[in-house]
């Protein structure tokens, strides 16, 4: 909320500076955004008056005009259109010095000597209106200094309330939490009950009580909406953010801002019968003061007559029910409507205004009244017209009711850690409003006033002792809690290490968006129907990313259009697949992810640039799973759309599917316009994580034997198969099998492959013989022979 | 005699012009092998005069010692001087690059995070996590924000349907915490959070650390002990900080921590890094613990934040762009 610093100083005026003020009520927890002047720094500009306006001799848009000062007379050109005898102006004299350091000296325009300048609002930075110059009221003083005389010694507070402090949403609540911060009193407007004389008045019927349960409205006959608003009031609601419409509007929105309480003025000649306050019909039509119809739902409360809905209560009014250059007879509204009747309902039209803002956050309930009689006064001076008896509906059962809260001293000094003073404590919570029904060593019995009704239980009474003592004035310490570490379990192995082990083979870590576009998506996973967001923040971030891949290719793209070809990243992360109406069975799993492409070392003068290939990324899978010794992944030949059908495998743990690894699929990696293979792996996160508690075996002291093998077999033979054949017949003795070639091509049938496999033995308790070790291998070739067609070659 | 003389002289300097070990075995064989000029003037030793023979024969021997010593010496320099040659031969370019993988790096939001998780599991805080995809209750209902409640307008909420949203906070893990434990409770809750909203200053992904802490008797003094302690260690400097009164349904009271930055200009101004407060009643309550018997403190503070003042990163984009320009910077 915006306001004049001057108007909040004509209510309360503690002895301290703008920027003291703005710490202090910063410091209450009402933050201040911004403060800005009231106006250009200027100098040396008096209210002037237009005498005569001649056309300029030699310009067709300029003319020669004298203005009086009250005591002298000059001559000024100038070029206007509005300029004309009678009026008064801003009239900057020779020595004046406005914004920007320009100097007023006499001039000559088109050979027309000019002592002087005439002034628009813009030029003294009053506002960014430019149409010609600023136009006084005709009783402005001739001759006054024009920052006395607009009160432009001004500075705009801009405050950011919190929801919880609407009670801060009018000068008069600002005024108070002021007051109490600097124990000053507070000096309200003065409002008097109007003198009613007309009976003229109009019937108010509620039907929706329990979201209004107080309605006031007073009809006043024969105002002169053409009448205008006088220049402090346009002023001050300027300096509130507020443009000048008509004196009416202006009025109630003026009283909104000094009191806090949101009006409505209707044009009486438009409404039928009675006023209504009810629940909308479904679908029922309403044309806004905004020039927008909406369809209205039966949750939403309307004014309306017996005809039509005319107003959206408490949030906006009707085009043909407010008042117009027409009207002469105005039904004022002033109204409590319950917060919780009005809470969303300004949103879920698109709209929202100083009206919702307030009573959707609470209104004082006991305000109607008063700002009923305020506002009648200033439109009686200011628009004429004659006034009929107040109206009032009210169901005082759904008012909201006082609040009576207890203040323990033992939970006040246990919350704060330190025993404040009983007497202070009481004069905090007296100076805030709140009602002492009891005051004991104890405890503190108290009443929140109506303004207050945030206030509710006693934490609030705590905030508020503790906001208003400062809480930099209270104590600091570390808590002395018992040392309570929980066991990091060694069956899992810590992220870091995961990501330091990444990063040690060169990887980047990155992080990408969540949501990624549906149609990169489809690309990669026609097969899946992804999580879509209702409210997307655009099109190409519509649904939740089945996958972290599509983000890391993303990744690699970016880069790779910046010239950066060698790319190693990973990311770990959710992904989510499933139904999202069913968050049970959602699956949110964690993953690891990774993306190589470009050379399999950082560019160098030791090799020839070679690109990595699938082995170099299943070695680091394969690392991430030897983490700690957990899980040992197997590889399945995979089939995924998105993937090389020959490069491309499953991780699988357990026989289960756990990650990914393979090549981009080459047409869509030409699609997403890669110029390169580029290898990637997505892994279950928590799998990777698994660990094993290391457990010591005997080293043997027995030497170890190895034999090597080149076995011929069938090119589609998978090496494992030869492992496993290997391993199952090899004897209690063997250790390991190392492959150390691989060949095909010359010299061998173009359907075969060879293989070129070391074998180890070692026995825990003796040094093996030849004869043990031969028979192992006779059992090892004649199994491979066998199972796998194997044949040893020379 | 002349001629042993002249023996051990020629050996000698057929020694010294030996330049390799092959010539110096001629030298050996020549002087000292079985037909060896030296070796023969032993077997003359039947012409010599009986009385002067052990004297000759001392004399050869000393003669064949003095020949063989500095054959030793002289292999012993031969060869120092070919493995010299040799090492010289195999110098290397010691300025090249070393050979293999460059190290990778963290992201500065990681590593942000790790730094805040650090600390805080000094002090005994366990880190928790949960689903980013929440139901309504986790999310608000559970933290005192009721449906249209106008907090909701503070934070831009991403939705799937009316009761399923992307956490606007880590708050349900909290929830979920509370939930299903009893006081005390020390969590951090690091995690991705999600506002629809999109600027210069404002990604729609965003990572926070949310912290609490729930015990009997804790009060706003630990509150702010902790939290002044955390930003000196998190900054490594002596921060003036300022407590401020702010409004978060989910605590009461509620604050917003700022830190005093003073920019090149040495022109100092307040800066919001942290949110807290003490746990309101309703919360407790509403998870299952007693808040007559139980007080905590609850805070969170956005990581980009922190990140950007720590590393001095002027654009929030730019952590969401994966550039390895930028990413290897954090190295």
């Amino acid at each position: 909320m915006k306001f004049s610093e001057n108007w909040l100083r004509e209510w309360v005026n503690p002895a301290v500076t703008t920027d003291e003020l703005v710490a202090q009520v910063t410091l209450a927890g009402l933050e201040v955004d911004d403060v800005e002047t009231a106006a250009g720094v200027f100098t040396g500009v008096v209210v002037g008056e237009i005498l005569t306006a001649e056309p300029h001799p030699n310009a067709d848009k300029l003319q020669v005009c004298t203005v009086s000062d009250g005591t002298e007379q000059f001559q000024v050109v100038c070029g206007a259109p509005n300029a004309r005898p009678g009026i008064k102006i801003p009239f900057a004299k020779i020595g004046a010095v406005l914004g920007g350091d320009f100097k007023i000296k006499k001039a000559k325009l088109r050979q027309v000597e000019s002592f002087g300048m005439l002034c628009s609002a813009s030029e003294l930075e009053i506002s960014d209106e430019n149409d010609g110059i600023l136009e006084l009221a005709a009783d402005a003083p001739v001759g006054a200094d024009i920052r006395e005389y607009l009160n432009l010694n001004d500075s705009i507070i801009d405050v950011d309330l919190t929801p919880n402090r609407a009670d801060c949403l009018s000068i008069a609540g600002l005024a108070r939490e002021v007051g109490v911060i600097n124990k000053v009193d507070v000096t309200p407007v003065a409002i008097e009950t109007q003198a009613v004389s007309i009976d003229d008045s109009f019937p108010i019927r509620v039907d929706a009580t329990e979201g209004c349960p107080r309605y006031l409205g007073r009809v006043i006959r024969g105002v002169n909406v053409k009448a205008e608003s006088p220049l402090w009031m346009v002023e001050k609601l300027r300096r509130s953010g507020i443009r000048s419409i008509d004196p009416i509007v202006d009025i109630t929105n003026y009283v909104m801002i000094e009191l806090g309480q949101p009006m409505h003025a209707f044009d009486l000649s438009n409404l039928t019968g009675s006023i209504v306050v009810r629940l909308a019909e479904d679908g029922e039509k309403i044309l806004l003061l905004d020039g927008q119809e909406v369809a209205l739902r039966s949750d939403t409360m309307v004014i309306a007559d017996e005809q039509k809905a005319l107003a959206i209560a408490g949030v906006m009014g009707g085009e043909h029910s407010g008042v117009n250059d027409q009207t002469q007879t105005i039904f004022l509204e002033s109204a409590f409507f319950a917060p919780l009747a009005l809470a969303g309902k300004a949103r879920s039209y698109g709209l929202h205004t100083d009206s919702s803002h307030r009573f959707e956050r609470g209104v004082d309930a006991t305000l109607a009244a008063k700002a009923m009689e305020r506002a009648t006064q200033l439109i009686l001076e200011i628009a004429g017209g004659e006034a009929g008896p107040v109206n009032e509906a009210v169901t005082e059962a759904n008012l909201p009711k006082a609040n009576q809260v207890t203040l323990r001293r033992q939970k006040l000094d246990q919350y704060l850690a330190t025993s404040l003073d009983k007497d202070l404590v009481t004069d905090i919570l007296s100076r805030l409003g709140l009602e002492m029904v009891e005051v004991t060593d104890e405890k503190w019995v108290t009443v929140a006033p109506s303004h207050r009704f945030d206030i509710e239980i006693e934490a609030d009474l705590i905030e508020e002792v503790a906001r208003i003592f400062g809480y930099d004035n209270l104590p600091s310490s570390m808590p002395t809690a018992a040392v309570n570490f929980t066991p990091a379990s060694e069956s899992k192995t810590p992220i870091q290490s995961l990501r330091a082990t990444l990063v040690s083979q060169g990887y980047q870590e990155a992080v990408t968006y969540s949501f990624i576009d549906p149609v990169l998506s489809k690309q990669f996973f026609p097969a899946i129907d992804p999580v879509p967001l209702e409210n997307p923040i655009s099109g190409d971030m519509g649904v939740m990313r089945p996958s972290l891949l599509p983000g890391l290719v993303k990744v690699y793209l970016h880069n790779q259009n910046r010239q950066q070809s060698r790319v190693r990243i990973f990311e770990t992360g959710s992904r989510f697949v499933g139904d999202v109406n069913n968050l049970d069975e959602l699956d949110q799993k964690h993953q690891v992810a990774g993306l190589i492409a470009g050379s399999r070392y950082p560019e160098g003068w030791y090799h020839n640039n070679e690109k990595v290939d699938f082995y170099d990324l299943k070695a680091h899978v394969e690392a991430l799973f030897d983490l700690n010794q957990g899980a040992k992944p197997e590889f399945e030949r995979a089939d995924e759309t998105y993937l090389h059908p020959g490069r491309s495998a499953y991780v699988l743990v357990n026989g289960e599917r756990v990650g990914v690894i393979g090549e981009l699929h080459p047409q869509l990696a030409k699609q997403l316009g890669t110029n390169q293979a580029v290898y990637v792996f997505e892994v279950d996160l928590n799998t990777v994580l698994g660990a094993k508690l290391p457990e010591y075996q005997r080293v043997s002291k027995f030497p170890e034997v190895r034999r090597d093998l080149a076995l011929l077999v069938d090119r589609t033979t998978p090496v494992n198969e030869l492992e496993k054949v290997i391993a199952e017949n090899a004897g209690e003795a063997f250790q390991k099998v190392a492959v150390f070639d691989v060949y095909q091509g010359q010299g061998i049938d173009e359907s075969k492959k060879s293989v070129a496999l070391g074998l180890t033995w070692q026995h825990p308790s003796h040094t093996l013989s030849d004869e043990e070790v031969n028979s192992a291998v006779e059992a090892v070739t004649g199994a491979l022979a066998e199972k796998l067609g194997a044949v040893i070659r020379g | 005699m002349e001629n042993l003389k002249q023996i051990l002289a020629d050996a000698l300097a057929a020694v010294a012009a030996s330049d390799n070990e092959a010539g110096l075995d001629e030298v050996r064989v020549q002087y000292l092998g079985k037909k060896g000029a030296l070796t023969s003037l032993l077997k003359q030793l039947g012409n010599v005069a009986p009385e002067d023979r052990p004297k000759f024969g001392q004399l050869v021997n000393e003669a064949k010692e003095q020949v063989q010593e500095k054959m030793t010496e002289r292999k012993t320099a031969l060869a120092a001087a070919a493995l010299n040659a040799k090492l010289a031969n195999e110098t290397i370019d010691i300025t090249l690059s070393g050979k293999g993988q460059e190290i990778g790096g963290l992201h500065p939001v990681t590593r942000t995070m790790e730094r805040i998780e650090n600390f805080f599991r000094g002090i005994g805080f366990d880190v928790a996590s949960g689903p980013e995809i929440e139901d309504d209750y986790h999310n608000f209902e559970a933290l005192n924000i009721p449906a249209h409640h106008p907090a909701r307008a503070m934070q831009d909420t991403f939705y799937f349907n009316p009761n399923t949203v992307l956490r606007t906070h880590t708050s349900p893990v909290q929830v979920r915490t509370m939930e299903n434990n009893q006081p005390p409770i020390r969590i951090i809750c690091p995690g991705r959070v999600y506002r629809s909203d999109s600027d210069q200053t404002h990604t729609p992904m965003f990572h926070q650390v949310e912290g609490l802490l729930i015990d009997e008797n804790i009060s706003f003094a630990d509150l702010k002990g902790i939290l002044q302690q955390f930003l000196n260690v998190f900054f490594e400097d002596d921060l003036k900080v300022r407590f401020r009164p702010s409004y978060f349904p989910f605590t009461e009271p509620s604050i917003e921590v700022d830190i005093m930055r003073t920019n090149s200009k040495g022109e100092e101004s307040w800066l919001e890094v942290l949110g807290c407060g003490m746990v309101h009643p309703k919360v407790l309550e509403m998870s299952g613990i007693d808040p007559e018997k139980y007080t905590g403190f609850a805070f969170g503070m956005g990581v980009e934040r922190f990140a950007m003042l720590r590393y001095k990163v002027d654009d929030l984009r730019m952590f969401f762009e994966n550039d390895l320009r930028f990413l290897t910077q954090f190295k």
